[in-house]
């Protein structure tokens, strides 16, 4: 009789300590994040993420049932899916360029997207399916990057980075997580190339392409790639790739972002418009030939349909 | 409409249409052609766009020229611009129940009885319901950004060198929005005594 006057009486000792608990409780909502000090990170705050799941008995299917926009086209939340995105290693170091269309559909929602994620001054992440996915966990990678580098006195290897990028997106496998990224930079083996996606896989290789754009990018990557490429040479073709899948595929346009990792970090090469590289060329930087990358500019008057003048007369 | 993409615009002007289309055939997200062309004409002064199956826009092209000569000839005449779009829609109707994937548009000047020539234009969808308009009218798969685009630079009265610029800025802005339209346009603008044809520079991505 007492134990259920207790717990229900409102002014005893044991309810004055939960209610003094709960006090506590509700401060702790208010977590250091309302002062700003996680630079955006709110769930960061005990160091490890954690996510608010939706009130339903399988919050894995509610998800896919909102989002997945295979099934059914129409009135979904849409993510972003169309892109190219390509890495490759060679003698100069690692080149890493990419393009800069986000599409909703086939709605073009923007053209000045960032789909390399500087992580920090010698790695390079690039964003290929949820943009938000690929944004969250990479910049996430470069906080553990840095504490790694603190308590190791040492930076951290391309290798290991990646393995704590995939062990991660492994961990929450089969929840909806959307990316397909190249993890690239410079350590004490040299430069490296690692992908990983959101299934759990990670591969080491010397080039890669991912987005709805890689083929048309691997075409121009395969027949151009060798190891002793210059860096001029190498840089050209990460453009030259870029603009073939940003010309041919629906998906991929608007600009591409072009970068060069060496022994002492990343560089920011430049952004050139597809367009103007189809008319007019990339411009006046090394490598170009100053020629334009357009089928139908650069064979103009040498074609069947358009012959030159000594083939019309013959 | 998603299959090969593809936009189709016309707009009235003062005593002069216009209509163009861009220059893209694709096979979903691959971009086969930039040189498809989707605006023909049907007689000196009537053009139609059709956006859509590009298999469609074909046999429908030739469906709609052999019927057009058939009308010529039997009335010893020249068909006008409403009994042709009349035309179009029962021809879209008699595949009512399995239809023909074009969203055809039209645009024409007519003659009056004093003489003159008047603008017109008009579309369908794909069973052949009209839409005229005293504006503007649009199709394919950056329909809903043309109209956007349309809405807010389209004025009345527009002379035809003016009528160019507001159909061209409406086509090559409104496309670049969608991702299955664009590498280039072609514009028409009609008046009655000769038809000035431009084909545009794109964006080619």
């Amino acid at each position: 009789m007492n134990t259920f006057v207790n717990r229900f009486s409102t002014n005893n000792a044991l309810s004055v300590i939960r209610k003094a608990q709960a006090v506590v409780d509700d401060d702790e909502e208010f977590s250091d994040a309302a002062w700003g000090s996680e630079a955006g990170f709110g769930s960061l705050a005990k160091g490890v993420p954690s996510f608010s799941i939706p009130a339903v008995h399988d919050p894995t299917a509610f998800l896919r049932l909102h989002t997945d926009d295979h099934a059914d086209p129409n009135c979904r939340i849409k993510i972003q899916h169309g892109t190219t995105t390509l890495a490759f290693r060679f003698q100069g170091g690692v080149i890493v360029a990419v393009d800069s269309r986000a599409t909703a559909g086939s709605y073009i929602a923007s053209g000045t997207v960032k789909k390399v994620i500087e992580i920090n001054p010698y790695l390079l992440g690039t964003m290929a399916g949820g943009a938000a996915d690929c944004q969250y966990w990479e910049t996430y990678l470069g906080i553990q990057c840095r504490l790694h580098e603190l308590r190791n006195k040492e930076r951290i290897s391309v290798a290991a980075a990646s393995k704590y990028l995939s062990n991660l997106v492994y961990s929450y496998k089969g929840m909806g997580l959307s990316m397909g990224t190249m993890i690239c930079g410079w350590d004490k083996t040299g430069p490296a190339v690692f992908y990983v996606d959101s299934d759990g896989t990670r591969l080491k290789g010397d080039l890669f392409s991912v987005g709805s754009g890689s083929t048309f990018a691997y075409g121009v990557l395969d027949q151009g790639y060798r190891w002793d490429l210059t860096d001029e040479e190498a840089q050209e073709l990460g453009r030259r790739s870029i603009y073939a899948a940003g010309h041919r595929d629906a998906f991929s346009g608007n600009t591409c972002n072009l970068y060069h990792v060496k022994e002492d970090g990343w560089r920011f090469l430049g952004n050139y418009d597809i367009t103007k590289m189809h008319y007019d060329g990339p411009g006046d930087v090394p490598g170009s030939a100053q020629v334009a990358y357009g089928y139908d500019v650069r064979v103009e008057g040498r074609t069947s349909s358009n012959p030159p003048a000594a083939a019309a007369t013959a | 409409m998603e299959y090969n993409g593809g936009s189709v615009i016309a707009m009235v002007g003062k005593g002069c249409v216009a209509i163009g289309s861009d220059l893209r055939l694709g096979n979903q997200a691959l971009t086969v052609a930039t040189n498809f062309e989707k605006v023909f004409p049907v007689t000196d002064r009537i053009y139609i766009g059709m956006s859509g199956l590009a298999t469609d826009v074909a046999t429908l092209r030739e469906q709609f020229r052999f019927r057009v000569n058939m009308y010529t000839i039997k009335e010893e005449r020249e068909i006008e611009p409403e009994s042709f779009a009349h035309l179009v829609s029962s021809t879209l109707y008699e595949r009512r129940f399995g239809p023909y994937f074009i969203e055809p548009v039209m645009a024409g000047l007519w003659k009056t009885q004093a003489g003159e020539y008047k603008p017109y234009i008009a579309a369908a969808d794909l069973i052949g319901c009209l839409n005229f308009a005293k504006d503007f009218v649009v199709a394919g798969t950056a329909s809903e950004k043309l109209f956007g685009v349309a809405e807010g630079l389209w004025e009345p009265d527009l002379e035809p060198e003016d009528l160019f610029e507001t159909i061209s800025q409406t086509l090559l802005n409104g496309v670049d929005r969608d991702a299955y339209s664009g590498w280039g346009a072609v514009i028409h603008v009609i008046l009655p005594d000769k038809v000035i044809t431009r084909t545009l520079k794109g964006r080619m991505d």
